[in-house]
C-alpha cells in the first residue's frame, strides 16, 4: 500500500464517519462539527485527485463560510430534545412511507436505465497532466473562456436569490432610534461641550 | 546518507525534520514576540515592562509559559468537555499549519504548492472555529457573546483580505508565494515591490489583518471592559496558553504575509546588497513592531463601527481595486507595473 493509498483510506473513512455522526449525533452543534470534519476530509480526497484548487475552495467556501453560518444558527436554537423525540415517533410512519416510495421509484428508474454508447469512453477521458497545466489556470480557462455566459448567469441567479431574501425580511420601522454615522463623525468639542466657570459655593 | 534521503522513509524523516525546524523557529520567535509586545507597550506608556527574569527580562515569556503549564486545568461543570479541550488545540494547530507554505528564502519552503496563498486563506478561515467552539463549549454568557462577535468579525474581514490578495494574484499571475516574491524582483530594489503599485491596499490589508487576528483596536471578542475576556473567560493554564500562542502565531503569520505580498519577502531593499533570509525576518519583525504600536496607541472601536468599516468601506474599496488592477494589468498601464506575470512568475 503506497502512501497515497493509505491517505485515501484515511480520508475516505473519515469522510464517511463524519457523515454518519452528522446524522446520528444527538447534539446539533456536534452534528455541525462532524459535518465540518466530513468537508475537510473531502477536501483531502480532492487533493489526492490532483484538484488542489477545488480542494482549497471547498475548505474556504463550505467550511470557512457556509458551516460557520450553520453553526451560528444551530447554536442560537434552543432545541428541546425530549419534545423533538416525542414528535419523531408521531411522524415516523409517514416518514417511513415516503422513504419507501422514493426508494421504489429510484429502483424502478435505475432498473430501466440505458447507458449511451459514448458514456464509458467519456468516463475514461484522461485529465490533463498537472505538470503541464496548473488546475487553477485550466479551470479559469474553462470557466471564463468557454462557459463565461453560463457562469455569469449562475452568479446573477444567486444575486437575485440574495436580493429576494433581503427584500422579504427587510422591514422599515420608523419609530426606532438609529445612529447617524456622519453626524457622529462631524461632532466636535465646540458643539458638544460647554465650559462653565463655577464659583465655589454658588453652583450653577 | 544522501542515498537514504531519497527513499520513502528518508523523505518522511526529512519532512518531519523540516517541520520541526519551522515549529522551533515559530515557537522561539513566539517567546520573544510576546516579550517584545509587552516591552513596546510598556515603553509607550512610560513603564519599564518585564525586567526581572533574565537579563532585561528576556526570559519572562519562558517563566510565564512554565507557569501556565504547571497550573491546574479547570473545566467548568456545565462545559462540553471534549469540545472545550479541542477548541484551543484547533486554534493552536491551525495557526502553526499555515507556516508550512511560507517561504523564508529562495527555495526555503516546506511545501512549495501551487495554491499556497489559497492554502493560507483556507487555514485562516478555519481558525474561527477555535474561537466559536471555545465560546460555545464554555456554556456561559460572556464567552458565547465573545465567540459570536469574533466569528462575525473574522468572516467579515476575510472578505476584504481575500479581495486584496486577488489584486496581488492578478498582478503576479500565480498563487505561489515564491512566484509572488519573484515578481517583485527588479533593478530598483524597494521601488520594485508591490507596495507602490498596490499602495492603498497595504493599509487596507494591515487593518484587515488587525481585525482578522482580533488585535486592538479590534479586540472586541475579548473586550475586557464589556465581556471580561470574551471567549477565553473559562480557560486557564495550558488551554489558555494554547489560545494565546495561537493568537500570536496568527499575528506573526500576518506579518509574514504582508512582507511576502507587498514588501518583497527576502529581497534586499537596496540594489547591490545580497538578498537573504535576514531581510525576511527583519521585515517580519518590523511589521510586528507596527502591530504592537497600534495596540499601544489606538483606543478600541465600537462593534457597529467595526462592522461598518468592514462591509461599507473596505469591501467596496477592495472590490473596486480588483477591477482597477484587472484593467491595469490587462492593458499594461503605468509601464506594466501591474502586469508582472511577463516579468517574473
Amino acid at each position: 500500500m503506497s502512501v497515497a493509498d493509505f491517505a485515501f483510506y484515511v480520508f475516505a473513512v473519515t469522510t464517511l464517519a463524519g457523515g454518519l455522526f452528522t446524522v446520528v449525533s444527538r447534539n446539533p452543534v456536534h452534528s455541525v462539527l462532524w459535518l465540518i470534519l466530513a468537508f475537510i476530509s473531502a477536501a483531502g480526497l480532492f487533493i489526492l485527485l490532483g484538484a488542489e484548487f477545488v480542494a482549497m475552495l471547498l475548505v474556504i467556501v463550505y467550511v470557512g463560510a457556509v458551516a460557520v453560518l450553520f453553526l451560528f444558527v444551530v447554536m442560537m436554537l434552543d432545541v428541546d430534545f425530549a419534545e423533538l423525540k416525542g414528535e419523531m415517533v408521531q411522524y415516523m410512519p409517514l416518514g417511513l412511507l415516503i422513504g419507501v416510495i422514493i426508494l421504489l421509484e429510484l429502483g424502478m428508474a435505475i432498473g430501466v436505465w440505458q447507458f449511451a454508447d459514448l458514456a464509458p469512453e467519456l468516463r475514461q477521458a484522461v485529465a490533463p497532466d498537472p505538470q503541464e497545466v496548473q488546475n487553477t489556470a485550466a479551470l479559469g480557462r474553462l470557466i471564463y473562456d468557454d462557459y463565461i455566459l453560463l457562469f455569469q448567469m449562475a452568479g446573477l441567479v444567486l444575486l437575485v436569490a440574495m436580493i429576494g431574501a433581503i427584500v422579504l425580511t427587510l422591514r422599515h420601522r420608523p419609530n426606532i432610534k438609529r445612529q447617524d454615522v456622519l453626524a457622529q463623525m462631524y461632532r466636535d468639542p465646540a458643539k458638544a461641550l460647554e465650559l462653565k466657570d463655577v464659583k465655589p459655593g454658588q453652583g450653577l | 546518507m544522501a542515498e537514504f534521503l531519497t527513499t520513502p522513509l528518508g523523505i518522511f524523516v526529512l519532512i518531519v525534520a523540516q517541520s520541526l525546524l519551522i515549529i522551533a523557529f515559530v515557537m522561539i520567535s513566539l517567546l520573544f514576540l510576546v516579550y517584545g509586545d509587552r516591552k513596546i507597550w510598556a515603553a509607550v506608556q512610560l513603564r519599564r515592562g518585564p525586567n526581572v527574569v533574565g537579563a532585561w527580562g528576556l526570559l519572562q515569556s519562558v517563566a510565564d509559559a512554565l507557569k501556565y503549564v504547571l497550573k491546574e486545568v479547570v473545566i467548568p461543570a456545565g462545559a462540553d468537555k471534549v469540545v472545550f479541550i479541542m477548541a484551543p488545540l484547533v486554534s493552536f494547530v491551525l495557526a502553526i499549519t499555515a507556516w508550512a507554505v511560507i517561504p523564508f528564502n529562495e527555495g526555503w519552503v516546506l511545501a512549495d504548492i501551487n495554491v499556497a496563498i489559497l492554502f493560507i486563506f483556507a487555514i485562516s478561515s478555519l481558525e474561527v472555529y477555535g474561537v466559536i467552539m471555545g465560546g460555545w463549549a464554555s456554556n456561559s454568557k460572556y464567552p458565547f457573546l465573545g465567540s459570536l462577535r469574533s466569528a462575525a468579525q473574522m468572516v467579515s474581514y476575510e472578505v476584504s483580505i481575500g479581495l486584496i490578495i486577488i489584486g496581488v494574484i492578478l498582478s503576479t499571475g500565480s498563487l505561489n508565494l515564491s512566484d509572488i516574491v519573484a515578481a517583485q524582483k527588479g533593478d530598483w530594489g524597494l521601488l520594485n515591490w508591490y507596495w507602490i503599485p498596490q499602495f492603498p491596499m497595504v493599509f487596507l490589508f494591515f487593518i484587515s489583518a488587525l481585525a482578522e487576528t482580533n488585535r486592538p483596536p479590534f479586540d472586541l471578542p475579548e473586550a475586557e471592559s464589556e465581556l471580561v475576556a470574551g471567549y477565553q473567560v473559562e480557560y486557564s493554564s495550558t488551554p489558555f496558553l494554547l489560545y494565546m500562542a495561537g493568537e500570536y502565531i496568527a499575528i506573526f503569520l500576518m506579518c509574514a504575509l504582508i512582507t511576502l505580498l507587498f514588501f518583497g519577502g527576502w529581497l534586499s531593499p537596496i540594489p547591490g546588497i545580497p538578498d537573504g533570509v535576514l531581510w525576511m525576518i527583519g521585515k517580519m519583525a518590523f511589521f510586528f513592531f507596527i502591530f504592537a504600536m497600534v495596540k499601544a496607541i489606538t483606543p478600541r472601536y465600537r462593534y457597529d463601527q467595526l462592522m461598518r468599516i468592514g462591509w461599507k468601506v473596505f469591501l467596496p474599496l477592495s472590490l473596486a481595486w480588483v477591477v482597477f488592477v484587472a484593467f491595469a494589468a490587462q492593458f499594461g498601464w503605468f509601464w506594466g507595473a501591474y502586469a508582472r506575470w511577463t516579468v517574473g512568475g
